[in-house]
């Protein structure tokens, strides 16, 4: 016990710790910092960017997350049926998850690129369009084009996951519900979901969490441009703390996160995972 | 180059080979004393940027192997993409832990001046020796005039490239001089189908051409007492200036990061565009004849003036420090005091291809330079350029202000039509207030 509460201690709770005292001060890189009380977060709490950040962050989670949830979902069920060359499938469909971020950031990058996307080439090429799409060089397009990256890139995690609780389910109480009539989406309504809902619970906070906090992807894509339409808040928290030197205000952002990420936590916690029933009891 | 230059050098190479090379650097370089002993038993890690033309690499790290063979230290050299060398060393300053010497970019030895060693005497032996630093150099590594923090290496220049052919077809026989004839070069240039374009995504180097704008205009971020004064009319007229140059852009110009400008460019999407020599050096180089075939065509030229009326270059900086909590402090200078002496810098700087511009006045009259008339505006890049602060002076908070794109995302907003040039201002205004508040 003793060892992982001093690992527990080193490498988790102290550096929770320290950026929670950086937020406070205005320490710089190199510079020990003085006690400034809450000037950093008032500062973010007016500057435009830091707002801009947020509500990226925010829509890049809610969209992202939910899309990754339905189509993991979907792609469970459909793995968890009996297809032929099955076990094929679902090695394929680690591969997003397999590839290094970095890597396959870049090969989005090349994908988005507003002289060289193959889509738009494509899509040229079939006189669908007559120009090429400014897939990062609008904020808009910016946002969505680096949120179906991370959809990509976070579907195999959702899938495989809901895959290992979907097996987990017993084949009789399929049997006994048609043999009940149950259709095919009374079975989903009424078996599937509730017996999955302990796992769904796990697989999305931690699916959040990713999201909340992603970094690789935008660094290598757009650097949190155009015009800081794709800044998120770890991206703006690096670009503020390590290459701005202001390691106080940069750790007030990534601080200014936590909150967040709690609540996607106990929204599980409480939400989901303790359900009475689960606990050999009945939900009210 | 100059006609006496030129009168000199042909003397010179007419001379016996023996004392050819000392007719060619100043008389006074032997006269200069460097007394310094190695630690015994030093070792050395050096942290660089990753090169951007191979021929840099590969004459640095033969200098390196000179270095070793001739002292008997050993040197690791890692090399990092330089936007993450700026991390790196962050972290070594922060945590008194690290490579005992970082070639790192722009102002970051003025991030963390007190964790770095004095090298005022290897500067001053450099700059005696080898015809004086230039201004720019001394403004990143001498903040104060009097101490040096870090060791100028040199910039990589942004400078204008061009498809020679494409500007003439567009009725322009030579490059323009004034921003009033770039900017109808420009509109010429996309009414032929050849546009221009230029990064103003977060692009750390080719982003500096926004610099150029607001200050060829006469706007500033700061005056000279460190007061933010970017919310300004002379702001305003660059960047209504800047939203005509805009309209010629090659579409997509406001996501393009640091490489999409040389990739548009090699494909032959774009005409004109700011950059170091390193198009150039990759079409030379290249294996695909077309790619070979558009190197006959690259021109170089140096940015306009604009009505400011005088150059107003902003350049890529590289800067050499030394940390304190080196524990071979002395052969960490040695190493740098002897890469930056004649025999290996100037065969470096033939290596990386005009790629850096150097900053001691000396090596400007190295062969790189004229060898290739297509290299030689990138040479007094050093020389010309308005180091990133200007006209305050430079610290944390103007590395701060240039790393979170302040002019950058300004010129951005306020080109594209995202805001009104007041309103790009007031922002830019307000952002840099904060960092500039220390």
């Amino acid at each position: 016990m003793l060892p992982a509460g001093v690992l527990l201690l080193l490498f988790l709770t102290y550096p929770l710790g320290l950026g929670i005292w950086l937020g406070f001060t205005d320490t710089k890189i190199g510079r020990g910092g003085a006690w400034i009380g809450l000037e950093n977060y008032q500062f973010l709490w007016s500057d435009s960017v830091t707002r801009l950040a947020l509500f990226n962050t925010l829509f890049y989670t809610f969209i992202a997350s939910v899309v990754k949830f339905v189509l993991g979902l979907w792609l469970a069920i459909l793995l968890n049926e009996r297809l032929p060359l099955k076990t094929f499938f679902r090695s394929v469909i680690l591969l997003p998850y397999i590839v290094p971020t970095a890597l396959s950031a870049i090969a989005f990058w090349w994908i988005y690129d507003s002289q060289f996307s193959i889509i738009s080439w494509a899509l040229v090429k079939m006189g669908l369009i007559d120009h090429y799409i400014d897939f990062l060089g609008d904020p808009w397009n910016a946002r969505i084009s680096t949120i179906v990256a991370n959809i990509w890139r976070g579907v195999p995690f959702v899938a495989i996951t809901l895959l290992a609780g979907l097996q987990t389910i017993s084949p009789s109480l399929y049997e006994a519900g048609a043999i009940d009539g149950a259709s095919g989406w009374q079975r989903f309504r009424f078996i599937t979901l509730p017996l999955l809902t302990p796992i769904i619970a796990v697989v999305m906070t931690f699916s959040v969490l990713f999201t909340f906090t992603d970094f690789q992807l935008i660094y290598v894509l757009t650097r949190g441009g155009p015009l800081n339409a794709t800044h998120l808040m770890a991206t703006l928290s690096f670009q503020r703390a390590i290459s701005g030197g202001a390691l106080g205000e940069g750790a007030a952002i990534a601080v200014a996160m936590v909150p967040f990420l709690l609540a996607a936590i106990l929204f599980s916690y409480f939400g989901l995972q303790r359900r009475a029933w689960q606990q050999g009891g009945s939900d009210k | 180059m100059s006609d006496n230059r030129r009168k000199f050098l042909k003397k010179a190479s007419a001379g016996a080979a023996a004392v050819s090379v000392p007719m060619l650097w100043p008389a006074s370089a032997s006269a200069q004393q460097w007394n310094n002993q190695p630690e015994k038993g030093a070792t050395l890690r050096v942290l660089r940027w990753k090169r951007f033309v191979q021929g840099d690499e590969d004459a640095y790290m033969a200098n390196v192997k000179k270095f070793t063979e001739k002292y008997g230290i050993a040197v690791r050299v890692d090399n990092e993409g330089w936007e993450d060398v700026r991390p790196k060393a962050a972290v070594a300053a922060n945590t008194g832990g690290g490579p005992d010497i970082i070639l790192s970019t722009n102002d970051d030895a003025n991030l963390y001046p007190d964790k770095l060693l004095d090298v005022t005497d290897l500067s001053d032996y450099l700059g005696k020796k080898y015809g004086g630093w230039y201004p720019g150099a001394q403004a990143y590594c001498r903040p104060d005039g009097k101490k040096w923090i870090a060791v100028p290496l040199g910039c990589a220049g942004s400078m204008i490239v061009y498809r020679g052919s494409q500007v003439k077809a567009a009725g322009f026989d030579a490059f323009p001089k004034n921003t009033d004839d770039f900017l109808k070069m420009f509109k010429a240039l996309k009414e032929k189908g050849t546009p221009g374009g230029m990064a103003l995504g977060n692009a750390t180097g080719d982003g500096l051409w926004c610099n150029w704008l607001v200050w060829a205009f006469g706007g500033m971020l700061v005056d000279k007492n460190n007061k933010v004064i970017i919310d300004s009319p002379e702001t305003a007229k660059a960047l209504e200036y800047g939203k005509e140059l805009y309209a010629t852009f090659v579409p997509g110009t406001l996501s393009w990061l640091d490489p999409n400008n040389n990739k548009a460019f090699l494909d032959g999407q774009v005409s004109v565009t700011n950059n170091g020599i390193s198009i150039y050096y990759a079409a030379k180089n290249a294996t695909d004849p077309k790619v070979k075939e558009m190197a006959a065509d690259i021109q170089h030229a140096a940015f306009p003036v604009g009505p400011v009326g005088q150059p107003t270059e902003s350049h890529l900086f590289f800067n050499q420090m030394i940390f304190k909590y080196s524990k071979y402090p002395k052969a960490a200078k040695e190493f740098l005091r002897f890469m930056m002496e004649q025999e290996q810098f100037d065969p470096w700087l033939t290596g990386a291809g005009g790629y850096v511009a150097p900053p001691l006045d000396t090596y400007a009259k190295s062969a790189i330079w004229t060898a290739d008339p297509k290299n030689t505006p990138y040479r007094d890049a050093v020389k010309n350029m308005r180091p990133a602060g200007y006209a305050g002076k430079l610290g944390y908070a103007s590395a701060g202000a240039g790393a979170d794109f302040i002019i950058v995302n300004m010129v951005a907003e306020a080109v594209s039509g995202s805001k009104t040039p007041k309103e790009a201002m007031q922002r830019a205004q307000q952002r840099a207030e904060r960092y500039y508040k220390v």
